[in-house]
């Protein structure tokens, strides 16, 4: 069984983000990590081969070069090997285009099974796994937190809201999209990151997968044409030293005279 | 431009946040001739008057529980016999499973979760949307010609329309080869609205120091008829369920009024919450981050402050 995982990279939450002076960028200090999501997608991959008893797990990136770097914690955690996509002249590709590159290949791989994130904590889209598997013709399921294999078909619990739980049976091959509650991703072991270093990891141009630059940056349909710095809030009215009574009183008629949300 | 909706009900009701869908597609398609709305299931008495002319069905016994591609082939139905050239839904759960399917489906631009919409009759620019945990809001912009996605962020367009001939057309959709099946939906722990779609919400922290202790933040709720979030750490704590947890790697939730008991106010809970209309911080450290982004703040102990809370409210709602 050969299973993919969708894995790109993001800044930690802690990270300052900001918009750069004429908002065309983005400034961004902090750690660059493995999108959190798509550490759950890997744990499950790992997970998944390790009861079937044989099998490949294989991470596939698409972004800049130093993605490279998050592909080897992957493989540390256990991944067999990796399938890189470079984006030069795509920087500005949006999820469909994205998705594209990664359909090819997936397609190329002829994978049995893809993990993705649920979601990428850079613009929060939620997209590109669910259009992988539209492009590909394949069902998916995002925001998962249980998944439960038997041969070639899959139950599986997705997460809606109030607590709801919506439960699938999903033939292979499909896209799952991995939520935090799924599992807890194992941290690579010494002897795993000594040997990630070996392991292979292919460069793919997009004309590797039968794909034009030329072509996908004409068919991009969404773009980003600047960023701003959300709107500062006035300082908020806080009571301290006053009866708990009191205050109490006073923010329910501010929220009813002033806010007006009750 | 004529413009379908992606509608959602509950309880054979439409849900509040489908109304602000219909509102937004009303600032790009001018007129309730240009609007429709796709209902799967018999649409309710409130779709009537909610400002669309035409109201598209499918009622299979296969589409009474969601599937998505049932659904997405039911939306391209209804792009198909609407020529539609935009299509609008909510940043639910649903629409957040749909809308990306579609879009690759249809070839279209997609612009989710967006806090307002680029627009103006006839034109449909694109909108504005919260990244990186709000810390930015990008301006996002369609291009070339293809169809226009848009999920919009509940709770972020204040007005609704009405009026609308309401005509319900039945659409004949065949049931996908389905590599998917729906099972069954298992009952929440909850009949409120989802955290991201409530009007209210009121959230308890660490600091509730048990999963008894929340009964008095479920009080509070019930009074102000908010539903009941949780900061990370009252998650991790067991005091509260996975679904509850507001914050960067829980719900992003845009409520009129959040309410946060005994929360810090870490970076990562601000994320999921920041876009709050009107924020209330209960803690007692005046120092906490908190207060930072809280329109009203009371520095007392929790367990003195809510119980009180709950009383006036009751006085008044
Ligand atoms: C990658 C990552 C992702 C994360 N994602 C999330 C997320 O999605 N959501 C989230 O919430 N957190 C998230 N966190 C965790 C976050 O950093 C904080 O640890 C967490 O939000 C703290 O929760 P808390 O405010 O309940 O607890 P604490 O930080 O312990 O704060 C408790 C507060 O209660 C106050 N207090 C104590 N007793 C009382 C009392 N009797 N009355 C009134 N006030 C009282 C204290 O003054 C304090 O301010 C994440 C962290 C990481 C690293
Ligand atoms: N450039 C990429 N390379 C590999 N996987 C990606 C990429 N972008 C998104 N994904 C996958 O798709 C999921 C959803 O991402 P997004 O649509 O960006 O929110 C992520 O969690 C990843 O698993």
């Amino acid at each position: 069984m050969k299973i993919l995982v969708l894995l790109k990279q993001t800044p930690d939450t802690e990270a300052k983000v900001s918009p750069k002076g004429d908002g065309t960028g983005l400034d961004i200090a902090g750690t660059i990590i493995i999108n959190p999501y798509d550490e759950f997608a890997v744990e499950e991959a790992l997970k998944v081969k390790e009861k079937n008893g044989s099998g490949e797990v294989v991470i596939v990136s698409c972004g800049p070069a130093d993605i490279k770097e998050r592909m080897i914690k992957a493989l540390a955690m256990g991944a067999d090997r990796g399938v890189y996509i470079e984006n030069t002249g795509l920087e500005d590709a949006d999820s469909l285009t994205t998705a594209r590159l990664i359909a090819a290949a997936v397609k190329a791989e002829n994978a049995d099974l893809v993990f993705s994130g649920k979601q990428g904590i850079d613009a929060d889209n939620m997209h590109v796994g669910i259009m992988v598997a539209e492009l590909l013709g394949w069902p998916h399921v995002n925001v998962v937190n249980k998944f439960e294999l038997e041969g070639k078909t899959a139950r599986v619990e997705r997460e809606v809201e109030g607590g709801q739980v919506e439960v699938y049976q999903v033939e292979l091959p499909a896209v799952i999209g991995a939520n935090k509650s799924l599992n807890t991703p194992r941290f690579a072991s010494l002897p795993g990151i000594m040997k990630a270093k070996k392991k292979p990891l292919d460069v793919k141009k997009p004309s590797d997968l039968g794909l034009d630059i030329g072509q996908l940056k004409s068919e991009i349909k969404a773009q980003v044409v600047s960023y701003n710095k959300p709107p500062q809030k006035p300082a908020g009215k806080v009571f301290k030293g006053e009866s708990v009574e009191e205050m109490v009183s006073k923010v329910v008629k501010l929220l009813r005279e002033e806010a007006k949300v009750i | 431009m004529k413009v379908l909706v992606f509608v959602e009900q509950r309880d054979g009701k439409i849900k509040t946040s489908s109304r602000e869908a219909i509102a937004a597609a009303h600032q790009i398609a001018g007129s309730s001739a240009n609007v429709a709305a796709l209902v799967v299931g018999t649409p309710g008495d409130g779709l009537k008057d909610a400002g669309v002319d035409t109201i598209f069905t499918v009622n299979k016994p296969e589409f009474k529980l969601f599937n998505v591609m049932n659904y997405t082939a039911a939306a391209q139905k209804a792009v198909e016999e609407f020529k539609a050239e935009a299509v609008i839904g909510m940043a639910s759960p649903m629409g957040r499973e749909l809308f990306p399917r579609l879009a690759a489906r249809l070839n279209g631009g997609l612009i989710t979760d967006v806090t307002s919409l680029q627009a103006s009759s006839g034109s449909f620019k694109g909108g504005t949307k919260p990244m990186y945990a709000g810390k930015v809001l990008a301006q996002v912009e369609f291009k070339g010609s293809g169809i226009k996605l848009v999920t919009v962020r509940p709770n972020s367009i204040q007005t609704t329309v009405s009026g609308g001939a309401g005509n319900v057309v039945e659409l004949a959709v065949a049931t996908a080869d389905s590599k998917l099946k729906t099972l069954e939906v298992k009952k929440g722990s909850s009949d409120k609205p989802d955290l991201t779609e409530a009007a209210r919400i009121i959230s308890g922290g660490r600091s509730l120091g048990s999963a008894d202790n929340f009964k008095i933040i479920n009080e509070c709720a019930d009074a102000l008829n908010a539903t009941v979030g949780a900061s990370r750490a009252a998650v991790d704590a067991g005091y509260a369920g996975h679904s509850m947890q507001v914050g960067q790697t829980g719900k992003t939730v845009s409520p009129q009024l959040y309410v946060a008991c005994g929360i810090s106010g870490a970076i990562q809970h601000m994320a999921g919450m920041r876009t709050s209309k009107v924020i209330v911080a209960i803690n007692s450290d005046p120092e906490a981050p908190i207060f930072s982004v809280a329109d009203y703040g009371i520095v007392a102990d929790l367990f003195e402050a809510v119980p009180i809370l709950t009383k006036k409210l009751k006085e008044i709602l």
